[in-house]
């Protein structure tokens, strides 16, 4: 938890708003952004179809691949840093992982039981005559 | 030209909720006329309904959910009353009407009446308490509140044009796919809630912006107000918990619109699915509303044993615990649907530690009165109501949590009588103390304490002899939405329990009077001084009705309870701190965007319920102009001059410097 006030920051980001250099910066990093996300786009799609690798090792590439490319938009387009005025930030990522994580893992884990448990159709109707 | 739309739609075989509907026409179209005469058509616009005020946007919603309350209470009245004459009998109330008034009064009472409640209180007092002069997003916030209101319009509309949905307050596929429920009755729910969703989500999104990067200077997260910590934690929820509902309901609006099998019986549609998602939601709802009241609750306690509050960071650390947990626990609404004993046991067991966090508070409150000088007003009534309530309310939830107990007692009318137990008791007696407590300000002029006591002791009353009978008949064997009924052993317990919303129905008249007394008899009950309760917290720094930008010159906050401590030291030198330096201060202009906004979404949903496809069409491109014409405004800001904002505030200060030479506070 910060103890500093992030309002004095603000003000700063409005007074650097002409600066042309630093929106060079910007652009810059954009567009970096834009070549690596691209790039793991379509190492994606090389993938899919290679058989460079091991064929059932396919879907844990494909899950590598997209989870860098989750890293590289949270870095390059949403400005997510280790910087002390993003404690916010990381910590609300924090927080939507911990809670995705647990609908998810939480949904598939009753899910399966559900499923399993379920009498098969057949036998349910079985019963019905 | 009319999708399904014709003269069939409108019940002209059913006079109740005719004669109602048309009551209801008559009453807005005379309040409407009233409003011409007087010549307030103007100010109404210009004050209110374009209103970015946080503080007017906030009267609005309880307004709002005050209405939607009245409304789920009658739909209450006429299910006790249904249940009190249905013994071997079909009462007056149909099966199909009976399912649609059932459905209808979870869903308002949920949706439209206790989050509106909830959220306008978040809106009125917690740019007050943080010491800032309005939320993150002001525009954002009016369009949040007429998108709800919208969500409200629609339900009501299905009274009189159409039906609502006749498949309990959460539509469980298959009964509300499009094979089993025809009408426009699910129709209705699915696009209310998705609009009015839409506007709870910008809110839980405006207050966590608000809290985490607007506050006073040098109110550090550990120096926020309990209720500021605990509206925090609900919008956390918000944003987290309604996509779930969101997507659930967007993929049952597929299975229903677009053929799409996710909640079907055939082609490999599970409706087990949609259960497991909307509890997804629907758990950490429950906590979205009774998080707030805990801190409505620890305002009151602290204010009226005027001690600080005991333990804070232990609260904020169990209200931090709850708001985690509680996306731990959804399993337990579906035990019997039959995940098996592993995965029973282990949601079982969060729920029951889920309670540990609610000890904790419930503790601290104990020992924020104990040793202190209680005043027992209204609000610090509806506390001891809620304490003593809530612990029992509780216990029967730890009760429910058990697997192998929820198992007999599921879909039960005991599982009836627990969660209005909890919510009545929590978010209802908060509420209530909440608008007393926070209404001089509001306003300018107390409440009646009399009549608010007299509502007071009937609904408290009332509220026992209504659901404890329902505990009692959910033992015998009694489940929930029965229209008829013909076992002679429930019969004295549902007659007592009708009994017990009599004297409820006292305790609401009690309330409304008690809001007219205190308006005909505003003059003596007038709160000249701002701080009527000898207040611990910012929002009593500023005069009573607040000027437009709250404070004169933002609070500088040194430690916890900054007011009080401000107080206090003004009291030892009997006088007030040095006049500050004023400054002109910019304040977002009204703006119709969100009244306009919410007049096109209406038209959206009711084209999409009625399949009314151009109509769709024209709403959405409406919308989208009121949009870009909000983006492309010139002036966003205006600006109130230092003068102005030092004469205001030496009115304010001459007052207070009164009360220091001796007189006593209000």
């Amino acid at each position: 938890m910060t103890h500093r006030h992030d309002d004095e920051l603000e003000y700063e980001d409005d007074d650097r708003g002409g600066a042309s250099d630093e929106h060079m910066a910007h652009l810059g990093t954009y567009a970096l952004g834009l070549t690596l996300a691209t790039g793991l786009t379509i190492a994606s799609f090389w993938v899919a179809k290679t058989h460079v690798i091991y064929d059932p090792g396919i879907p844990m590439a494909l899950a590598t691949l997209a989870v860098a490319q989750m890293g590289i938009h949270l870095v390059f387009f949403l400005h997510l840093t280790t910087a002390p005025d993003n404690t916010n930030n990381i910590l609300a990522l924090a927080f939507g992982l911990l809670i995705v994580g647990l609908v998810i893992f939480g949904s598939v884990w009753i899910m399966a039981h559900l499923n399993h448990n379920l009498m098969p159709m057949q036998q349910l109707m079985q019963m019905q005559r | 030209m009319f999708g399904k739309l014709g003269w069939d739609a409108i019940p002209f075989d059913q006079p109740v909720p005719l004669i109602a509907g048309a009551v209801v026409v008559l009453a807005v179209l005379g309040i409407l006329a009233w409003i011409v005469v007087k010549g307030w058509a103007r100010y109404l616009w210009k004050e209110w309904i374009t209103s970015v005020d946080h503080k007017h946007i906030g009267i609005m919603y309880i307004l709002l959910g005050l209405l939607m309350l009245l409304r789920g209470f009658i739909d209450a009245i006429m299910m006790r009353a249904q249940q009190a004459v249905a013994f071997h009998a079909p009462g007056y109330l149909p099966p199909e009407h009976y399912d649609q008034v059932f459905s209808a009064h979870g869903t308002i009472m949920i949706l439209f009446g206790a989050m509106p409640l909830i959220i306008g209180l978040m809106n009125f007092v917690v740019p007050l308490q943080l010491g800032v002069r309005d939320v993150a997003f002001p525009t954002l916030n009016s369009v949040s509140f007429w998108l709800t209101a919208t969500g409200a319009l629609l339900v009501n509309l299905s009274l009189v044009i159409g039906e609502f949905a006749r498949t309990g307050w959460l539509p469980y596929p298959p009964l509300s796919e499009l094979r089993y429920s025809p009408g426009v009755g699910v129709d209705y729910y699915l696009w209310s809630l998705q609009i009015s969703g839409i506007g709870t989500l910008l809110t839980g999104i405006n207050f966590v912006t608000t809290i985490l990067k607007l506050r006073a200077p040098g109110m550090t997260y550990l120096r926020m107000p309990m209720f500021c910590w605990t509206s925090l934690a609900s919008c956390l929820l918000i944003v987290a918990a309604f996509p779930v509902l969101t997507a659930s309901l967007a993929m049952l609006t597929l299975d229903r619109y677009l053929d799409f099998h996710f909640f079907t019986n055939e082609a490999g549609g599970n409706a087990m699915m949609f259960v497991n998602l909307i509890w997804a939601w629907g758990h950490p709802e429950v906590y979205i509303l009774v998080l707030p009241a805990f801190g409505i609750f620890s305002e009151v306690i602290s204010t009226f044993s005027s001690k600080p509050l005991f333990g804070y960071r232990s609260m904020v650390a169990a209200t931090l615990f709850i708001c985690i947990v509680s996306f731990c626990v959804w399993l337990h609404h579906f035990f019997t649907m039959g995940a098996g004993g592993d995965v029973n046991a282990v949601f079982g067991i969060a729920s029951s530690i889920i309670a540990v966090g609610t000890g904790v508070k419930i503790y601290n409150w104990l020992f924020t009165m104990y040793g202190g000088r209680i005043r027992f007003t209204t609000p610090m009534l509806w506390s001891l109501g809620f304490m003593t309530t809530f612990i029992t309310g509780g216990l029967t939830g730890v009760l429910l949590a058990v697997p192998p107990a929820d198992f007999l007692l599921h879909n039960s009318m005991f599982l009836v009588a627990h969660f209005h137990h909890v919510i009545v008791a929590g978010v209802v007696f908060a509420v209530m103390a909440a608008i007393t407590y926070w209404w001089p300000k509001a306003f300018g002029f107390r409440l009646h304490e009399g009549w608010g006591e007299a509502a007071f002791w009937f609904a408290f009353v009332g509220f026992y002899v209504t659901f404890m009978p329902l505990y009692w008949v959910g033992i015998l064997g009694m489940t929930r939405r029965l229209q008829h009924y013909d076992v002679a052993e429930w019969r004295p317990w549902l007659l007592i329990s009708a009994a017990g919303v009599a004297i409820l129905i006292v305790g609401v008249a009690c309330q409304v009077i008690q809001l007219v007394v205190s308006y005909l008899r505003r003059n003596e009950l007038r709160d000249t001084t701002g701080d009527p309760w000898d207040g611990r917290t910012l929002e009593w720094a500023t005069s009573s009705p607040p000027p437009v930008y709250n404070f004169a010159v933002l609070p500088q906050v040194k430690d916890a309870e900054v007011y009080w401590e401000v107080k206090q030291r003004a009291f030892e030198r009997e006088r007030m701190p040095e006049e500050p330096d004023y400054e002109p201060i910019e304040m977002p202009r009204n703006s119709p965007t969100g009244v306009v906004c919410a007049f096109f979404a209406t038209i959206v949903g009711f084209a999409l319920i009625w399949h009314i496809w151009w109509m769709m069409i024209v709403g959405l491109v409406g919308a989208y102009a009121t949009f870009v014409v909000f983006a492309w405004r010139d002036v966003p800001e205006y600006v109130i001059p230092a003068e102005e904002v030092a004469r205001l505030d030496r009115e304010n200060r001459a007052i207070r410097q009164r009360v220091l030479s001796g007189e006593a506070w209000a």
